[in-house]
C-alpha cells in the first residue's frame, strides 16, 4: 500500500493515482473533470479490496471476528469525517448514497414538519439540479414558495438580495458554498447569519467545496451540511449529512427498515439513536470504510494546501485561456472567488463539439448544462465547456487543454463562423 | 479513421456553417414541435406545414451542435416536398442506419449526403444529436395524422 505524501508534492502526488498512466487515443489523459468525480488514489482503491478480501460482513449486530472489524472500520471512517469537518459528535454525521439523497433526507423529513403553506425556501439560481428539484418537489406538496436569491454580473451571490429576500416567511435557507458552473465561492457564514436573524435555518451543499476548501461547521454557521465522497478522492455512493444532534433528534425517520430500529412490534416500532436512525438496511460499507482512505489523504495533505494549489492552477489557467480568441469565460475574475472550476464557451462553436474534439488529444473535459439548466437560461446558454482541477492536475496539464482547444477550433472551422 | 474523418467531415461543417431551412414557418396550417436533448439540454424547434399529403415546407430553428445542425439541415433538404409515406420510409432508413450496429443501409438518392453521419455510430454519445431532428418530425407527422393541429404536442427528447 502506498503511503500518503506528507507533504505537497504534486509529483508524488500523480504516483498515487494509478489512472492518471492512462492513454486515451495514444496520448496522455488529461483529466479536467474532478468536479463532476474525483480520481481515485491507490490507498482508497486499496482499502475496498482489502475489506472484500479480509473482513468483508455485515455490521452492527455480529459477534464473530469479521463483523467486529468491519463494524469498527465503518464507524472509523464517520469519527473520520466528524473530524474533518469540525463536527462536534460523531453521531450527527449520517451516510447516504450521496449529496443528493441527503438533501432529499432533509425535505422529506425536517422539510415537511417544519415547512408549511406559505413559508418560503430560498435558493440562489446557482444550485445544482440536487438543491433544487427536492425543494420544488417539496414546495408543490405543502404549497410552500421558492424564492431565488439574485447574483452579480459575473456571477457572485449578491448578499444585498438575500438581506431583502430573508424574511419572517423564510424557513429554510439552502445554497451551494460552491457553484459547481461558474466556481463561485458563496459567503455562506454570512448568509446563515442572516437566516438565523430571520428564524430560518440554513443548508449548504457542501459537494464542490468540500473537496477543495477547509470546510468546519462552526464556522459555517450552518444546520445542514451535505456532501459526496466521490468528489473527494472516495468511491461512489457514499454521501454525507451533518446536522447538530439536536435538530436530527427533533426529525422524524426517513426510511423505515433493519438498523434504524432499536426494537419492533407487531404495530409498531422503537426507532434507533443517531446516527442509525438515518441509517435504515445495510448500507455502503466497502465504500464508507474507502471513503476513511479518501479523508485521511486529504487530511495528510491538509485542506489549506489543496486550496492553495488549486488557486496556483485556476489563475494560471484562466490567464492562458484568456489569450485564445472568441473564448467568453464565466464566473468570478478573481480566483480568491472561485475554485477550480473554468466554465467557457467559443463563439460559434458548441461544446459538445469541443468536449469531444478535446477528447482525441486526450482531454477529457465536462460539457452542457452540468445539472444547472436554470442557471444556463439565465446565462443565455444551452451549455459551456468546463474544465475542473484538483490534487493532481498540473500546469502543463493546462497547457495540453490550450492546445487541444486551439486545434478544436481549427477542426471547427474558424471562429464565429455563423 | 481520424475523429475529423468520422464527424466533422466537410459535408457537416458545411451543414454547420450554414444550415438549410432554418428559421420559422408561419401560417394556419403549421404545425409547431418541440425536440429536446436532455444530455446536453439542446433545445429544437420543427415547424411543419403538410398540404395534401405532402411536407410542402419544413424549417428548422435550433443552436445544436454541430452533428445535431448538420442532420437537421440534411433532414429538411431530403423531406421537403416529398409525399408522407416516402418521408416515413426515409425516417425509418435514417434511424435503422444511425441506430443498428452492421446495418446494411443503402440511402435513396434524396439522402444519399445523409451518409456522412454513419461516422458517428462510432461515438454512441453522439447518436441521440443526430438523431434528435428525425425523432421531432416523426413526432410532427404523428400529430398531423392525428389531427392534433396547432395544440403544442408533447416535446420529444433524443432518448
Amino acid at each position: 500500500m502506498l503511503a500518503c505524501p506528507k507533504m505537497f508534492d504534486i509529483d508524488t502526488i500523480r504516483k498515487d493515482f494509478p489512472i492518471l498512466e492512462r492513454e486515451i487515443e495514444g496520448r496522455k489523459l488529461v483529466y479536467l473533470d474532478s468536479a463532476a468525480t474525483s480520481q481515485k488514489p491507490q490507498s482508497v482503491i486499496d482499502a475496498l479490496v482489502n475489506y472484500y478480501a479480509d473482513y468483508n460482513a455485515n455490521i452492527h449486530r455480529g459477534v464473530h471476528t469479521l463483523s467486529e472489524e468491519a463494524t469498527a472500520a465503518y464507524e472509523g471512517v464517520r469519527e473520520k469525517i466528524q473530524a474533518f469537518i469540525g463536527a462536534p459528535q460523531s453521531k450527527e454525521i449520517i451516510f447516504t448514497r450521496n449529496a443528493t439523497e441527503a438533501i432529499n433526507l432533509v425535505a422529506s423529513t425536517w422539510g415537511k414538519q417544519n415547512i408549511k403553506a406559505g413559508d418560503e425556501i430560498l435558493l440562489t439560481p446557482l444550485e445544482h439540479h440536487s438543491n433544487l428539484v427536492p425543494w420544488q418537489m417539496l414546495a408543490a406538496e405543502v404549497g410552500a414558495k421558492i424564492v431565488f436569491a439574485e447574483l452579480t454580473a459575473d456571477g457572485r451571490l449578491d448578499l444585498d438580495s438575500c438581506r431583502r429576500l430573508i424574511t419572517s416567511k423564510t424557513k429554510l435557507v439552502a445554497m451551494t458554498q460552491m457553484s459547481n458552473v461558474l466556481g463561485t465561492i458563496v459567503p455562506v457564514a454570512a448568509v446563515a447569519k442572516l437566516a438565523h436573524a430571520q428564524g430560518a435555518l440554513m443548508l449548504v451543499d457542501g459537494a464542490q467545496s468540500v473537496p477543495h476548501l477547509p470546510v468546519a461547521v462552526k464556522e459555517l454557521g450552518c444546520d445542514f451540511l451535505v456532501f459526496s465522497m466521490h468528489k473527494m478522492l472516495g468511491p461512489t455512493g457514499v454521501g454525507v449529512l451533518w446536522a447538530p444532534a439536536e435538530i436530527l433528534e427533533s426529525m422524524p425517520p426517513y426510511m423505515g427498515g433493519g438498523d434504524m430500529i432499536s426494537a419492533v412490534w407487531r404495530d409498531r416500532a422503537l426507532y434507533n439513536q443517531l446516527p442509525w436512525k438515518f441509517e435504515a438496511g445495510t448500507p455502503n460499507i466497502a465504500d464508507v470504510i474507502a471513503s476513511g482512505a479518501a479523508i485521511d489523504y486529504l487530511a495528510q495533505l491538509g485542506m489549506d494546501n489543496v486550496r492553495a494549489h488549486e488557486v496556483e492552477i485556476t489563475e494560471y489557467a484562466l490567464k492562458r485561456l484568456r489569450d485564445l480568441p472568441g473564448i467568453t469565460i464565466y464566473g468570478p475574475e478573481s480566483s480568491q472567488d472561485r475554485g477550480g472550476v473554468i466554465s467557457f464557451n467559443f463563439a460559434g462553436l458548441h461544446p459538445h463539439d469541443l468536449g469531444q474534439i478535446v477528447n482525441e488529444d486526450g482531454v477529457a473535459i465536462r460539457v452542457g448544462h452540468h445539472c444547472c439548466q436554470p442557471l444556463m437560461r439565465d446565462m443565455n446558454v444551452t451549455g459551456t465547456a468546463r474544465a475542473s482541477f484538483y490534487i493532481y492536475n498540473t500546469k502543463e496539464e493546462v497547457d495540453a487543454l490550450y492546445k487541444a482547444l486551439e486545434n478544436a477550433q481549427k477542426v471547427l472551422g474558424h471562429v464565429a463562423c455563423r | 479513421m481520424s475523429l475529423a474523418d468520422d464527424l466533422y467531415r466537410e459535408t457537416i461543417l458545411d451543414h454547420y456553417h450554414q444550415p438549410r431551412n432554418q428559421g420559422v414557418l408561419e401560417g394556419p396550417s403549421v404545425l409547431t414541435v418541440e425536440g429536446v436533448n436532455p444530455l446536453c439540454g439542446d433545445e429544437l424547434t420543427l415547424y411543419l406545414d403538410v398540404k395534401d399529403g405532402l411536407i410542402a415546407d419544413v424549417a428548422i430553428k435550433s443552436h445544436g451542435c454541430s452533428i445535431n445542425t448538420a442532420s437537421a439541415s440534411m433532414m429538411t433538404e431530403s423531406v421537403k416536398g416529398q409525399p408522407l409515406a416516402k418521408v416515413q420510409t426515409l425516417i425509418d432508413t435514417f434511424k435503422k442506419m444511425m441506430m443498428e450496429k452492421d446495418s446494411q443501409v443503402t440511402l435513396p438518392e434524396e439522402m444519399e449526403e445523409l451518409e456522412v453521419l454513419e461516422g458517428v455510430k462510432k461515438y454512441p454519445v453522439r447518436i441521440k444529436c443526430a438523431l434528435l431532428p428525425w425523432n421531432t418530425l416523426l413526432e410532427g407527422l404523428q400529430c398531423s395524422a392525428t389531427g392534433a393541429g396547432q395544440a403544442k404536442p408533447k416535446v420529444v427528447t433524443s432518448e
